[in-house]
């Protein structure tokens, strides 16, 4: 029942952060998803998650008010408004109904199948000795899954990092025009 | 079932809102809740009725714990997507920067 209550909270934080004009308002709505997600993750019995998407909610946040600071645009409805809404809620609307259709095959909620996951249960702790279990699988049975992921943090850092940089690499004789 | 439509629901609105909207900030907005909504399906998917953390602790059977390796691909998921999310607000202060704007209608120009 919890879980009804969070996703419609989530839902309706969606929706103003899509609808809200004001841009801040919108981060802060995003906030709000992010905080009911979290609460998600608790009463899904994933407190790991829990933890990490309260502290990547966070940073998030900071990173993206860093962005809008001072810089906001008025919400303009020139163009073609009326088609473009329409071209995209029918796209929309569409990908809900083929969605629904196809949600059918998944299994019931509460009943995972967890052909894979039964192994780590019984071997999990004799075999890495760690008592969480989803630690025992992000660094034992998984690694090369961690060691890409670290490699895409590594990747997107030194991208933030060339793309942030203001000054490039001077020329012989192009110290003039970098001084204005 | 009405649960795993409600978290398609939610990825619509991510989807709509990646389509429809022309501002950037808004885009990236759109992107995040898109990828929450996956995050949150992965969860779901995982779920017993019942069950308890996949932790384990001194007699304690193991037979009614969660599916603990979706939770292990959405933390690696959380932290790529929080790695994508800073690249990309990294790109959109820079479009700032050079053409005072966030609005994509009006960044055409491509002179270097």
């Amino acid at each position: 029942m919890i879980l009804y209550i969070l996703l419609i909270i989530m839902i309706i934080g969606a929706i103003a952060a899509v609808q809200m004009q004001d841009l801040i308002s919108a981060v802060i709505a995003v906030g709000a998803v992010g905080l009911a997600l979290s609460i998600a993750f608790l009463v899904l019995k994933a407190p790991d998650l829990a933890i990490t998407q309260l502290v990547v909610e966070i940073l998030c946040l900071i990173i993206l008010i860093r962005a809008t600071l001072k810089k906001d645009l008025p919400f303009s409805t020139s163009g073609r408004w009326f088609f473009n809404t329409l071209v995209v809620a029918v796209f929309t609307v569409t990908f809900l109904g083929i969605g629904y259709y196809c949600l059918k095959d998944l299994p019931v909620f509460g009943q995972p199948i967890m052909k894979v996951a039964n192994i780590y249960l019984e071997t999990g702790l004799s075999k890495t000795g760690a008592s969480n279990l989803v630690a025992a699988v992000i660094l034992d049975f998984r690694a090369y899954d961690t060691l890409g992921e670290a490699t895409i943090l590594f990747t997107a850092v030194i991208g933030v990092i060339a793309i942030m940089r203001r000054v490039g690499r001077k020329k012989v004789g192009e110290e003039v025009e970098e001084d204005e | 079932m009405l649960l795993y439509f409600l978290c398609l629901v939610l990825f619509s609105i991510g989807i709509f809102c990646i389509l429809r909207k022309r501002n950037l900030i808004k885009i990236i907005i759109g992107i995040i809740i898109a990828e929450y909504a996956v995050h949150l399906f992965f969860a779901l998917v995982g779920y017993r009725a019942e069950g308890r953390s996949p932790i384990f602790t001194p007699s304690e059977n193991i037979f009614n714990m969660v599916d603990p390796l979706p939770q292990a691909l959405v933390l690696t998921a959380i932290v790529i997507g929080l790695a994508v999310t800073a690249m990309m607000v990294a790109i959109a202060i820079r479009i700032y920067d050079k053409y005072g704007t966030f609005d994509i209608t009006k960044i055409r120009k491509l002179h270097g």
